[in-house]
């Protein structure tokens, strides 16, 4: 590795003499570089006087003790080049390098550092950021800690296919590492940690390679299908002064982002054929919208068809109030259906069978025969094999591997060409009847959303109805929703715009849904968004300091506590084997609930600096309650009310 | 890691198996005892799917206040055709099956949502 006058070995030497010198007694901090080493006196613990020892043992050689332009300092060059608003990290050594150049030489804005308790909240915070703002959320990890901890993060973001984009810090040299924890912090090789669920890696071994790496990194994971990508940043690259014989080569190379990938023109024609022709025709789209396009197209082309929706909700894909969005009737639309067009779905072939997990498990298909199936996907572009996320094999009749979005245009066009007068008469028909179905569907949810009004705990329609009479008048977002309050929100809210859903965590891992809503809410606070957030007792317990990073860094947001008390999917899991054991199900809440004691949430988040009320179970107490959560929110801060819950 | 939800292919056959089988117009009597039901379907769990009112939910279908036949109602617990676990007569004796049938049969019919200020 190429070096200058003055390398981090003299460097640290320096550093180690100034420690040593500033444990003996008496001795000057600013002298001490120029004295020789001392022992440590023999009053010292042990402890105190080897570690003395041990930093006061290298001879001192030093040439220059301070550098005006680490190499930390060219990197910062390279992130504000590509834009990035903000870096989430729980601080580490192996990044003290970049951390220094950010936070004074970049003078801590673009990127802006956001400090957090768990690295898995910096991930996750990132990958709900990105569905707000459409560009990546850097995060730094420390090591082999912090890559691990921010691994389960990771990996909802590779299954979720957002971009998240990490630098992981390291220290390659083991002749220049410190001694103790530094080496149990380096690894031969960072990123193999997470290899097999992020898109790409690199480990570059100087800054014009690290500046092509960054970039490139950042090219790929906006390539759909987007994913995470890891830069890992070597402690020498970030810390040794730039030296002069690469200076003259450092550049930041020009990022021009790839144009998503369209469907085949043949296969556009024969999906706009097949769609025209259908007497059923049936969309559904799960991660279809990935920008604020992406429902506007969709639109464009179910109104052309006049064909009915199922949002999967992987996204904000459709307005709720659409007259064509048939989601809460999608069991006998897929069952009646003739054609079904899939965009982004993770999982076709569940959208089109049936399983029965009992003690044989079982499925079926769930559609008529000769029903044909039409994918598009950008997943069908890029699949590693040894996590398993990507669901059956689903036999469909055209497999366009292409990104939906973009290729939404492209086939709303080709079905416009082919509509006759015939077809344009007999799709207003079936406009008619689901504008009809709509409005049914709308009236059975306020219906239902009437049993149990009054009930405590309280049900989860009477929450939900409870947030929309606060939110409706506001331009609010629901920004996460953990712990499945029985998609109330979808039945009762009206959800319009791109940023009203994010949809879920992608991998199903528990602990994303709190560090996902204050990203999100971090991305909507420059527009003035309510962000509000339905959030799971179990998944906020996991790392519930990010409730202090909302309030740390001032970010609005309405967190309210859909608190049952228990990993309520595991106890339905529990009572499915006592019960198929024959063994009874009283015993079902051992390992499964969280009480016994209760868990104080309001205290919890009040003790982390945020505005807190509850537990409330009486649902006359609620609507207050949220107001004046609601009021310390629109101050610009984060508020939490914990209110307890029917379970589902 | 927890898988959180069922798929939605799941709640599909879940939801079309109990919620939506039409009430007969007169509901006949059930030979069960409503509050001994009640504390039946928190002790069984019931609730954990339907809610402890029997208003269902993702988990479970809706339960009350429209309740199935005793007979139906029963011969689902025992022989549940879609997702909901069965409960034999060893977990479930017949006699706490119609105390819990009582108990969903005593729920009264929810207010209209035409006179909840928040659901109009």
């Amino acid at each position: 590795m190429a070096k200058g006058s003055v390398d981090r070995r003299d460097f640290l030497k320096g550093a180690a003499v100034t420690s040593a010198a500033a444990l003996v007694p008496g001795a000057i901090p600013g002298s001490a570089a120029a004295e020789p080493p001392q022992a440590a006196p023999a009053a010292q613990s042990p402890g105190t006087a080897a570690i003395a020892a041990r930093e006061a043992d290298p001879a001192v050689d030093v040439e220059a003790l301070t550098t005006d332009r680490p190499g930390g300092d060219f990197m910062v060059d390279v992130l504000k080049s590509l834009n990035f608003d903000y870096i989430a990290s729980n601080p580490g050594s192996s990044f003290r390098g970049i951390h220094e150049s950010i936070i004074n030489y970049g003078n801590n804005t673009k990127p802006e550092f956001i400090t957090c308790c768990h690295e898995e909240s910096s991930v996750a915070m990132a990958h709900a950021y990105f569905k707000v703002e459409g560009k990546p959320m850097a995060v730094l990890c420390h090591g082999t800690v912090g890559l691990q901890h921010a691994a389960m993060a990771i990996y909802n973001a590779y299954c979720d296919r957002v971009p998240v984009y990490i630098l992981a810090g390291n220290s390659l040299d083991a002749t220049m590492r410190r001694p103790g924890v530094e080496w149990a912090h380096s690894v031969q090789d960072a990123a193999s940690m997470v290899r097999d669920f992020i898109k790409w890696d690199d480990t570059p071994a100087s800054l014009p390679h690290f500046a092509e790496s960054a970039v490139r990194a950042y090219k790929i994971a906006m390539t759909p299908p987007m994913m995470p990508v890891v830069v890992v940043i070597d402690g020498e690259l970030q810390e040794d002064p730039i030296a002069p014989e690469i200076a003259g080569r450092l550049r930041v190379p020009k990022l021009t982002t790839a144009t998503p990938p369209q469907g085949d023109s043949g296969a556009v024609a024969e999906a706009a054929r097949l769609l025209v022709n259908a007497q059923n025709p049936v969309i559904v789209a799960d991660r279809l919208a990935r920008t604020p396009a992406g429902m506007t197209r969709l639109m464009e082309l179910a109104e052309a068809l006049q064909a009915p929706v199922i949002d999967q909700h992987g996204r904000m894909n459709f307005p709720s109030s659409h007259p064509l969005n048939q989601s809460e009737s999608g069991g006998p639309l897929i069952a009646n259906a003739d054609v079904i067009l899939g965009l982004e779905l993770t999982d076709f072939w569940g959208t089109v069978s049936a399983f029965r997990d009992s003690l044989h498990r079982s499925s079926r298909s769930r559609i008529k025969a000769g029903t044909r199936l039409i994918s598009i996907t950008a997943t069908d572009l890029f699949s590693k094999s040894n996590f398993q996320d990507f669901q059956r094999y689903p036999e469909v009749d055209v497999a366009m591997a292409a990104d939906a979005e973009a290729t939404l245009p492209a086939l709303t066009e080709a079905v416009r060409k082919l509509v006759t007068d015939d077809r344009r008469r007999a799709f207003q028909e079936r406009r008619t009847r689901f504008e009809q179905a709509h409005a049914r569907e709308r009236e059975a949810a306020r219906t239902e959303a009437a049993v149990a009004w009054d009930a405590s705990p309280i049900s989860t329609a009477r929450m939900a109805a409870e947030i929309w009479a606060q939110i409706k008048n506001e331009d609010w977002s629901l920004v996460s929703e953990s712990g499945n309050s029985s998609g109330w929100a979808f039945r009762l809210w009206d959800f319009q715009k791109h940023y009203q859903h994010l949809g879920d965590s992608g991998g199903a891992g528990v602990g994303y849904g709190a560090p996902a809503a204050v990203g999100g809410a971090l991305a909507n606070k420059k527009y003035g968004r309510l962000s509000v957030n339905i959030q799971g007792d179990g998944d906020l317990l996991y790392a519930p300091g990010v409730l202090w990073t909302a309030a740390h860094h001032k970010i609005p947001l309405l967190t309210v506590m859909h608190n049952n008390r228990a990993y309520h999917q595991e106890i339905m899991h529990l009572q499915r084997m006592a019960n198929r054991h024959q063994r009874g199900i009283t015993r079902a809440h051992i390992g499964t609930t969280i009480d016994n004691p209760n868990v104080d949430f309001a205290k919890l988040a009040q003790g982390l600096g945020v505005y807190a009320e509850g537990p409330i179970a009486n649902a006359r107490d609620l609507g207050p309650a949220l107001q004046r959560a609601l009021a310390v929110v629109k101050k610009g801060e984060p508020a939490l009310v914990d209110v307890v819950t029917q379970p589902r | 890691m927890k898988m959180l939800m069922l798929p939605a292919a799941l709640v599909f056959a879940t939801a079309i198996g109990f919620a939506q089988a039409p009430a007969p117009a007169t509901q006949p009597a059930t030979a069960g005892n409503a509050e001994t039901g009640k504390k039946l379907f928190v002790s069984y769990g019931c609730w954990q799917c339907h809610g402890y009112e029997g208003q269902g939910g993702a988990a479970g279908p809706r339960l009350a206040p429209r309740t199935l036949p005793l007979a139906n109602f029963s011969r689902y617990v025992r022989r549940p055709t879609n997702q909901m676990p069965p409960y034999t007569a060893k977990v479930v004796p017949d006699s706490d099956l119609e105390h819990i049938h009582a108990y969903l049969m005593s729920r009264p019919a929810p207010p209209a949502a035409s006179s909840i200020p928040l659901l109009k």
